[in-house]
């Protein structure tokens, strides 16, 4: 198990355990009530640091090594899928997957950033960064499924659009904004869920959408903590702060009206349950999908492009001869 | 007068003072180093006199020098607001009032109407004075107005942008103008009105991956610098030196991300032709 450094209380309790139970298994002694003396101990003191989390501590747990990615979720929530690969122009990332999968016998189109699960497959992925193929990947995917009108799913998970000289070759920025123009126009419902970090235009290049959530451990935000600590702060020492500046925790992003819901994790993040995580995503993209889908396409492009044109607060200052 | 009144009337600007302009009687070339005056450098367009470097301009500078004497400006009234209580070295409230004293535009975006040889045209002029360009939701919420305006009026519609990318302080609200802005160019295209993508020097971040490589057309001012990522950014990342002229607008060109390059003093005639060719009176 990893425990975080907010989860220090934990990880001693569960040395503890341990010990106990090493004893119990050597010698004679009844362990049996002081382990569940102990197992009593460790869920309240989970409740306890999870019931009160600050920005910086659901950042580190949106970015959890044991976290479950994009095809974990796939591979949990669908009987049969059929990964496609490549964008037809350039090649296949690595980064963001996608393809044909069956929700109970609803076909979909799901598209996902991807993350290794140890280092080798960290540097595959590129720690799900994206490069412009990859989001042209997803287009070619999400164009292909409005033909056959088949609804696509899109889960978030990267810590930003890949900043590197061939990535800006091949036009990033273009690979983004043409996502967003097409996605804003597709006649198919949009599902997207941000299920680990949620960083920028890497993210809403696939983010844009009828319904969003967020898992209740994850971020989304403009940019992430690290790196508006070096620009605003002009040091990496304030990303705390910066979290909490940037309020960009689900809880946030729901009350701001930005997200249509928060995904409930279980007790102590998605990671510990992964699989009650995938049944209770499943049954959010179910039930989303089934709502878009009693729409029609004219009504259905129509609340989708009310719900973006509204998104902002400003004032509106009354024209006055004195200026402000 | 107060930059209100001038709302209503519709404003002749040609002599006012402004502030976004380098002030003073002489200008010293960034680029060159050389000097000239400021009168000079006005009459060339804002661009050296000796190498042809295009100074950095404001919104009105180029208004008018593209428009045809009169112009209207629109929803000036939509302003910024700090309503995430956004605090880091200083509050936002505090750099909101300081941009608005410094200068000219009341924020990143400056949205007008009017005519360029005859023709009609909405524009939405970046001011990179204004908090580094940056866009929060007045930036979108007048784009997303000049769009409706544009539709409403049959007006060809023309960006711009002059942006660091999205503005960090109002966090993912400045996000979501990306996808807001993006959204409303659809319904500019779906009325089957052109839209023109004017990349000048700089244009980066959020605004680029939006309503900057959107449009019909895409053409920049000459050495612009525009990109996703910051060139540090990058240069950190890949850990080796960016080759020469990366991320310049000839670069862009030369990787197929813009139709044409245009030096200032040619980019009234060149929108005006486009506009020419784009009437085709439905």
């Amino acid at each position: 198990m990893v425990f975080l450094d907010f989860e220090q209380p934990l990880e001693k309790l569960y040395e503890q355990l341990n010990k106990i139970q090493q004893v119990g298994q050597e010698g004679e002694l009844d362990v049996e009530p002081m382990i569940k003396e102990l197992e009593t101990k460790i869920k309240n003191k989970r409740k306890e640091i999870y019931g009160n989390l600050s920005g910086w501590q659901k950042v580190q747990l949106s970015r959890h090594p044991e976290r479950p990615y994009t095809l974990y979720y796939i591979e949990q929530m669908c009987r049969k899928f059929v990964e496609l690969h490549g964008d037809r122009y350039y090649k296949d990332d690595k980064a963001i997957v996608g393809g044909l999968g069956s929700l109970d016998g609803q076909s979909v189109m799901i598209i996902g950033h991807q993350k290794g699960v140890n280092t080798k497959m960290r540097q595959y992925r590129n720690f799900g960064m994206a490069n412009p193929e990859g989001y042209r990947k997803a287009l070619r995917l999400m164009k292909m499924a409005e033909r056959f009108s088949i609804p696509v799913v899109c889960l978030i998970d990267t810590p930003g659009a890949y900043p590197g000289l061939e990535a800006e070759e091949r036009g990033q920025a273009e690979a983004i904004a043409r996502n967003l123009f097409e996605m804003a126009q597709l006649k198919v419902p949009i599902v997207c869920v941000v299920i680990g970090e949620g960083a920028s235009g890497g993210a809403i290049g696939i983010g844009l959408g009828d319904r969003v959530y967020m898992m209740e451990n994850t971020w989304y935000s403009v940019i992430s903590p690290e790196s508006c600590s070096s620009i605003l702060w002009r040091s990496w020492d304030y990303k705390e702060q910066a979290a909490e500046a940037l309020k960009l925790t689900a809880d946030h992003m729901h009350s701001f009206g930005i997200i249509d819901g928060i995904i409930k994790e279980p007790l102590g993040g998605a990671h510990s349950a992964p699989e009650d995580m995938a049944k209770i995503l499943k049954r959010h993209i179910k039930k989303a999908i089934a709502e878009l889908q009693e729409m029609s396409t004219d009504e259905l492009l129509e609340a989708r492009i009310q719900k973006y044109s509204s998104i902002g607060v400003y004032d509106e200052v009354a024209p006055t001869e004195e200026g402000q | 007068m107060g930059w209100f009144k001038r709302l209503k009337d519709g404003i002749q600007t040609a002599t006012r003072n402004k502030k976004d302009t380098p002030e003073g009687l002489w200008y010293q070339c960034k680029s060159c180093k050389q000097t000239s005056t400021m009168k000079e450098l006005k009459e060339n367009h804002f661009k050296c006199p000796f190498c042809n470097y295009h100074v950095r301009i404001g919104s009105y500078d180029y208004f008018d020098l593209i428009y045809d004497g009169n112009y209207k400006i629109l929803f000036d009234e939509y302003q910024s607001k700090d309503f995430l209580e956004f605090k880091d070295l200083k509050p936002y409230t505090e750099r909101l009032a300081s941009a608005r004293k410094k200068n000219d535009v009341t924020d990143a975006i400056t949205v007008a109407t009017g005519k360029v040889n005859r023709k009609p045209l909405t524009i939405a002029a970046m001011d990179f004075k204004f908090i580094g360009g940056s866009m929060g939701s007045v930036v979108g919420e007048r784009i997303a107005r000049a769009i409706d305006y544009a539709i409403e009026n049959r007006t060809p519609f023309m960006i711009i942008s002059k942006s660091g990318g999205a503005r960090m302080m109002e966090s993912a609200f400045s996000l979501m103008q990306m996808a807001k802005t993006s959204a409303k160019l659809t319904q500019l295209a779906k009325a089957k009105l052109p839209y023109f993508s004017f990349l000048t020097d700089p244009t980066t971040g959020g605004v680029t991956a939006s309503f900057a490589m959107l449009g019909d057309v895409n053409f920049a001012e000459p050495k612009a610098l525009i990109g996703f990522a910051g060139p540090r950014v990058i240069k950190e990342t890949i850990k080796r030196d960016l080759p020469e002229g990366f991320q310049t607008s000839e670069f862009l060109l030369d990787h197929g991300f813009l139709d044409f390059i245009v030096d200032r003093s040619e980019m009234k005639e060149r929108i005006a032709d486009l506009l020419y060719f784009f009437d085709t009176k439905d």
